[in-house]
Order: structure tokens, then C-alpha cells, then sequence
């Protein structure tokens, strides 16, 4: 297992770092939260083009770069750090890896490519209004109809959803439970009978929509009726992911909370010279740097394809959600007065990891998944 | 002579170990050939027992060593950070006489440093040492010494300046524990274990010619004894595996590791015993409580992670990169790690926790478990000390304002002796 990054990867980390310092500024991200669309598509286009961010991971014939989970953890850190508004975790995340893990040899060959380029943004559709992201939690069904299917139900919590050209979606066989009659299919944004609804969001930087299917057309992806490990590889593969996007926002506000602590000035003394305050400050370290060790390796574990995944899954997911949200709390603690105002980034911070907390599972539930699949 | 290489190094010293091990042997007589041949401390310069090597070929002497199964040199808790101390600050006269014994085990020594009056603020101590003639006079009270009652030599840390701010003012003594004004006592801990002394002084001698370092700079000795304390820890775990084998040296050799050992035999469960968790949740039926569940799987969560965490800063070590912030969180980790563990296992033993010995569960071990974990946040640096270490060292932050920074000694407020 890899405990350290290459040069080479920390060489991609500083030219991520420096792409989003410029592109993604905190201006720009209080600008585009305040648009419905949430992205800016002139910079969508250079992390496309330019950077090639949008195939890092995705293998070289099916149009990526070819490079590992790892450099994805890395590029998703960078993000989770600048708060990047754009749909990279939904479409390169999230739809892209549900399509290499469902679909057909000539399904990734035509539907991948576009992704990876980001011409197409796409979406995966999991999740109904019980906010479930495992087999359970799939409801939406999918009739035969000649060569065709017709979807139907109600999809939400979808990532960019609204804005998205095509949408992944986990539909089962009317009648069916559990994990038995789950498949995959693919429906464009703009399909009949498909509404979407921009819902209201706690953290505006990233755009939820809840899509209503009526008898909306959408073509299979992989064998019918074997979509459940496909699912579960896919959500496994977001939860790193997440869990990589969450430690680089926790970082961040730790280092705004610990630079505040250095210049703010109380009783005549630096307050971080506080023990209070100073105590406070390593805590959250130590909280930081275990959850990140956790997302690092759970990272390397996706990359090596490690049969433990789907427990280190869940325990870097748990990790990462208690760390950012505690060190945001304490962010916003130590900033004091101001750390409630609008203006002091901290809150854009805490709301995302408020958010991403509850998104694709709690703590808690991925701490119960953590010792089934230890088999405690 | 040609500069030594690994393999250079390793024909010699397999060559000589093949000439000269025999477990049949006394351990003192096979320790004798390892000082006088320098292959006990290798990287030691020429001149004091050591064969003048660098470090990473220290390593393949060790290897060598336990490849073959052979005894190396004394090591122990005091005794060890003696022999670092006066190699570095020692004059010639001191490092002849001192450091032989040492290391073939007839001289083992102890770490007079804390007092009950300062702890963790260590350069606040308050034994006094006055000169009188050709003798310092030493007056006062040392606590949390191991190996305190057997040792033939001691560090000591007395105050022989009070007109100077506090860390000019000490002075390292060598001091002989078997002397009428020194009084060893154990100290019962609150797990019922004795592992440590107070060592009282009342009008104890040392000579002039046994400072180590200069008058009033014992400062900066004491900080090369602290610096090499960390390192401790493995050497003892190596001491123990190596005592398995046959024949007279062996048999004395594991009497020794023993004796060294026998203060540290609750420090397993001084750090909580998280090994047991799992498996004492299964057998009370606890674990299919979802409470009990969540405790587990948090405490599971940071043992693995503190682990990885340590082998991050391992691997930014060996890549040679500076050290980031990962390698300065073990001690505290280690006892958030104990502390969860306590909590798991009082959760899951139930009304239970409230029996120990032979009627406690495990033999009274999770009883140990509950009131030794209370040591590990304090032993070696405080939580709080290692969170002002983060703070200031890893983060930055401004430190605290000292009151005492500059004044007297005298001047300073401090506890009284009772």
C-alpha cells in the first residue's frame, strides 16, 4: 500500500492547486452558488480541455488520461479545498464510474468518451426522496417496452441534475426487491416525461435537483437485472471519493481557523496563544490528519482495486465527515462574531460539510457498514 | 584502511561473532569482548568502545547480531540514556570510568529528573545542590525514578544557581545512590502497582569531578538524555525478543531483561488494550447493540488511522522529504486511542466493571485496563504539554506569555517543599 505520494503526483498536485487558486477564487464561488446553472462553463472548458481533469482516472481507450484513483483523490481534494463549483463528482465520479462498472465493452466505448472529454455532463440518479443510496433505497421502475424502457418514479438528491445532458439512472423491475432486478439505464436531460426540479440546498455550492420520471424512454446499460454490484462498486468508488473532496475542505478551514487564531488580537495577545483556543487547534490536527490518512488510503485501495474497499470505503467516509464537520464547527468557534457573518467564507465551508455529511450515507451508517463488512 | 562498506562490515563482524559467541559463556565475560571489541556499540567511536561507524551501518551489525542470535549489550531505561549522555557530554576521565560497566551491565543507573513540584514544567525544579569544598550537597525530593532502589548510579538535575532565570541556574550530577542521604522508597500507583521511587536527598554528596558538563549548563545536558528517551521503547521490545535462547549467558541474560522489565508490565494496558474490544463485545453479547456498535467501530476507526497516520510520516522520512505535521501526533493519538478502548470496554462489561482481581472479568484485567489508562496522558508529556507542542511547534501559534522569563529563580512563585 502507498503511504506517500510521488513526486510526479505532488508535481499534479501544485498545478491543480494553482488552476483553481486562479479559476476558482472565493468571489467566483459566491458568484456562481448564487446561479441556478451553479458552474461557470468557460471554466468547465479549461478543466477539460486544458487539464484533461475530467478523464484523469478514466482508462486511455475509453477516452481518459489513464491515470489512477489516486490522482482523481487528489484532483477531488483540490476541489473539496477551493470549493470548486462545477459538475466534476457528479459526471467523472459519479456517472462515468457507473458506466465502466455496468456497461457493456461497446457501451463504455460510446457513452465514456464524451464524459471524458466533458462535451457530455452526466449525472447518476440514485437516490429517491428517502435519501437512500444503496438497493434498498430503489424504488423508480423500469418496463420493458419492446427494445426500449420505460422508467418511472422520482429520482432526487441528484448532483447537477438539473443541468445535467444525460442522466445515469438505477431503475429495478416492477415487482422486484432489494438487490434482485436492479439495471442501469441512460436518459438524456432533455428526454419527454422527464421533470427536473432545482431544489433549495443548505450548501448552495453544490446543486441538487429532484427529477421526476413519467413513462421517460431510457436505454439499458449493462445485463438486465445485474445492476446491484454495480451499484455498490459505483457508490463504494463516490464515497472515496467524497471522502478525498471532504479532507481538502477540512484542511483548508483548518488553516483559516489557525491563521485567524495568529492574528487576531484579544486582551492584548494573539488569541491562538490561548490554551483554549491553541488545545482546540491541535485536536482538530490530529482529527485532520487521521481522517486523512483514512482517505488516502482508502484512495490507494480503490486504485489497487483492494477487495477491502467497500469497508475502507465506509470507515474514510465516516473519518472525513466527523473531521470536516468539526473542524468547521471550530472554525466558525474560533473566527467568533464574524465566523457568523455572511461575508467570512467559513460558513461556505461548514454548509458543505453539513452536506456532504449526509450525502451518499451518515457517519453512523457507514460505521454500522464498517463492521458488517468486517464481519463484526 | 580502506573506508568500510556493508558488505565489508558484514564479513567482519559475522567473522568475529563466529570466533568469539558462545552462550556458555558468562554475560558478563561475552559483554567484556563486545566493549573491548567495539561491535557492542558500533556506531560509539574507537576511543570508547564503539568501532566509529555510521549509523546505517550500525544496522547491519545489529542484523548480524540477531542473525546469530547473540546477546548484545545492557540496555535499560536509565542506563541507556546515561551511556548517550556521557558519550556526548562526558570529559575523558568520566567516559572511562563510567561507560565500560555500563554496557557489559554491572553499572545500571536511574533518571533522577521530576520532581513532585515540577512536572511539566521539568527546568522548575527545586533539589538544591550547594558546594561545599570539593563536594556538592545535594537536598531534596525526586519522584517517578525507575529502577531507583538497585541502581548503582543516578542522573541528577539539581538547582545550583537561584540568582539566574530558571533553566541557567541546574547542574548535572552523576550522583552514587548507595550513600547515607539518599533514601529510595517505592510509590504505590493508583492501579496497585509499584513501579516507580521517590528518591530522597538529605545532605547528599557528590564530587566536583562528577558534573557532567559544565556548572549551571545542565540544561542542555538534560536535553540530549530527553532526546533519546523516545527511542527507548524499541530497544527494550528488541531486549525481550532476543532473551529466548540456550546456555549460561541466556540464562543470566533473561534474569536481567526481567528485572528491566518488571516496572513495564502493565504498559500494555496502560494503552487500552483496543486488541480486545472486538472479541470482549462478542463474548457479553454487547455487540449487537447499535450504541456499543457505533463505540467500536470509532475506536477501530482511529487505531487504524493513527497507525497509517504514523506510516505516512515513516514514508515522507525514507523519502527523505521535511517533516509535516503527521509525525508529531503519536503520543497524543496514542491517548485518545486508550481512552476510547476504557470507554469500550466499561460499555460492554456492564455491572461487571465494578469487580476486579480474581473475581474481575479476564482475571481482573479489564480492571487494569480502567485504572492504568489514567497514566498515558500524563507519563513522558502531558496531553496538554504534547497539545502546546502541536500548537506551537506544528501550527505556529503564538505561545503563551511566561511569567517567568528572565527573573530569578528565587523570585519565581513555585510550590513549597512540604
Amino acid at each position: 500500500m502507498q503511504f506517500s505520494f510521488s513526486d510526479e503526483q505532488e508535481e499534479f498536485r501544485r498545478t491543480v492547486r494553482r488552476f483553481l487558486d486562479d479559476t476558482s477564487p472565493p468571489d467566483e464561488v459566491r458568484r456562481l452558488m448564487e446561479t441556478d446553472e451553479g458552474f461557470d462553463p468557460s471554466v468547465w472548458e479549461k478543466l477539460c480541455g486544458g487539464l484533461g481533469l475530467t478523464g484523469i482516472a478514466i482508462p486511455e481507450e475509453y477516452g481518459g488520461q489513464g491515470f489512477g484513483f489516486v490522482e482523481l483523490a487528489l484532483t477531488l481534494e483540490e476541489m473539496g479545498r477551493s470549493l470548486l463549483c462545477a459538475p466534476f463528482f457528479s459526471s467523472t465520479v459519479c456517472a462515468a464510474n457507473a458506466i465502466l462498472n455496468a456497461g457493456s465493452e461497446d457501451e463504455k466505448k460510446s457513452l465514456v468518451p464524451p464524459i471524458a472529454s466533458g462535451e457530455t455532463i452526466a449525472t447518476l440518479a440514485v437516490a429517491e426522496t428517502g435519501g437512500v443510496w444503496t438497493a434498498d433505497g430503489i424504488g423508480l421502475t423500469a418496463k420493458k417496452t419492446g427494445s426500449s424502457f420505460n422508467l418511472d418514479g422520482i429520482k432526487s438528491f441528484v448532483v447537477d441534475g438539473h443541468t445535467a445532458d444525460r442522466i445515469v439512472v438505477v431503475a429495478r423491475e416492477p415487482g422486484s426487491q432489494g438487490s434482485d432486478g436492479l439495471s442501469f439505464f441512460i436518459v438524456s436531460g432533455d428526454a419527454d416525461g422527464l421533470s427536473r426540479r432545482l431544489l433549495t440546498t443548505l450548501d448552495p455550492t453544490r446543486k441538487l435537483a429532484e427529477l421526476t420520471f413519467k413513462n421517460v424512454s431510457g436505454e439499458l446499460i449493462g445485463e438486465l437485472g445485474a445492476g446491484a454490484e454495480p451499484l455498490s462498486r459505483t457508490i463504494d468508488q463516490a464515497v472515496v471519493g467524497l471522502a478525498n473532496e471532504m479532507i481538502g475542505g477540512a484542511q483548508k478551514v483548518l488553516e483559516t481557523a489557525v491563521d485567524y487564531a495568529k492574528v487576531r488580537m484579544q486582551f492584548g495577545r494573539a488569541i491562538g496563544s490561548f490554551q483554549a483556543i491553541k488545545h482546540r487547534c491541535a485536536d482538530l490536527l490530529l482529527e485532520v490528519e487521521h481522517a486523512k490518512s483514512a482517505a488516502y488510503y482508502a484512495a490507494a485501495a480503490a486504485a489497487e482495486g483492494a477487495d477491502d474497499l467497500p469497508a475502507l470505503a465506509c470507515l474514510a467516509k465516516a473519518s472525513c465527515s466527523d473531521a470536516y464537520r468539526r473542524v468547521a464547527s471550530a472554525s466558525i468557534q474560533i473566527h467568533g462574531g464574524v465566523g457568523f457573518t455572511w461575508e467570512n467564507d467559513t460558513h461556505l465551508y461548514f454548509k458543505r460539510a453539513r452536506s456532504s455529511e449526509a450525502f451518499l450515507g451518515t457517519p453512523d451508517d457507514h460505521r454500522e457498514q464498517l463492521l458488517q463488512r468486517w464481519g463484526i | 584502511m580502506s573506508e568500510p562498506t556493508e558488505t565489508s562490515v558484514l564479513e567482519e563482524v559475522t567473522a568475529w561473532l563466529e570466533e568469539n559467541w558462545d552462550p556458555e559463556l558468562s554475560l558478563l565475560d561475552w559483554r567484556g569482548k563486545l566493549a573491548d571489541s567495539g561491535w557492542g556499540c558500533p556506531t560509539w567511536p574507537q576511543a570508547w568502545c564503539g568501532r566509529g561507524l555510521p549509523e546505517s551501518l550500525g544496522d547491519v551489525v545489529r542484523e548480524a547480531f540477531q542473525k546469530a542470535g547473540a546477546i548484545g549489550i545492557a540496555q535499560g531505561g536509565g542506563t541507556t540514556l546515561a551511556a548517550v549522555t556521557i558519550l556526548e557530554h562526558g570529559t575523558d576521565d568520566q567516559k572511562s570510568e563510567l561507560l565500560r560497566p555500563i554496557l557489559t551491565g554491572e553499572d545500571t543507573w536511574c533518571q533522577l529528573f521530576s520532581e513532585p513540584g515540577s512536572g511539566s514544567d521539568l527546568a522548575g525544579l527545586t533539589t538544591r545542590a550547594d558546594l561545599d569544598g570539593d563536594e556538592w550537597i545535594i537536598n531534596g525530593q525526586k519522584v517517578w525514578t525507575t529502577s531507583a532502589h538497585h541502581a548503582r548510579y543516578g542522573m541528577l538535575l539539581a538547582r545550583s544557581n537561584w540568582d539566574v532565570p530558571k533553566h541557567q541556574g541546574i547542574t548535572y550530577f552523576v550522583v552514587e545512590m548507595d550513600q547515607p542521604g539518599v533514601e529510595s522508597r517505592g510509590l504505590r500507583q493508583m492501579n496497585g502497582h509499584a513501579s516507580f521511587n521517590e528518591v530522597f536527598f538529605t545532605d547528599a554528596r557528590v564530587p566536583r569531578e562528577n558534573v557532567l558538563g559544565e556548572v549551571g549548563q545542565g540544561w542542555g545536558v538534560a536535553l540530549t538524555t530527553l532526546a533519546h528517551e523516545r527511542r527507548l521503547a524499541d530497544g527494550m521490545r528488541s531486549m525481550v525478543r532476543g532473551s529466548q535462547g540456550k546456555g549460561r549467558a541466556f540464562d543470566e541474560y533473561r534474569k536481567e531483561v526481567a528485572s528491566v522489565m518488571e516496572p513495564y508490565k502493565w504498559y500494555p494496558q496502560r494503552a487500552g488494550r483496543a486488541d480486545l474490544a472486538v472479541d470482549r463485545a462478542r463474548t457479553t453479547g454487547r455487540i449487537e447493540d447499535p450504541v456499543v456498535r457505533q463505540a467500536v467501530a470509532k475506536l477501530m476507526t482511529m487505531m487504524r488511522t493513527s497507525e497509517w497516520t504514523a506510516r505516512r510520516a515513516k514514508a515522507a522520512r525514507v523519502l527523505g522529504r521535511p517533516p509535516g505535521p503527521e509525525g508529531s501526533l503519536g503520543k497524543l493519538a496514542a491517548s485518545e486511542v486508550a481512552r476510547a478502548a476504557a470507554e469500550v470496554h466499561a460499555m460492554v462489561t456492564g455491572s461487571e466493571v465494578m469487580l476486579s482481581g480474581a473475581d474481575g472479568p479476564l482475571d481482573g484485567l479489564i480492571a487494569e485496563i480502567l485504572v492504568s489508562v489514567p497514566a498515558v496522558s500524563i507519563a513522558g508529556g502531558t496531553d496538554e504539554i504534547q497539545r502546546n507542542i502541536i500548537g506551537e511547534r506544528v501550527l505556529g501559534l503564538p505561545k503563551e506569555p511566561a511569567i517567568d522569563v528572565g527573573k530569578a529563580y528565587r523570585d519565581v512563585p513555585k510550590n513549597l517543599a512540604s
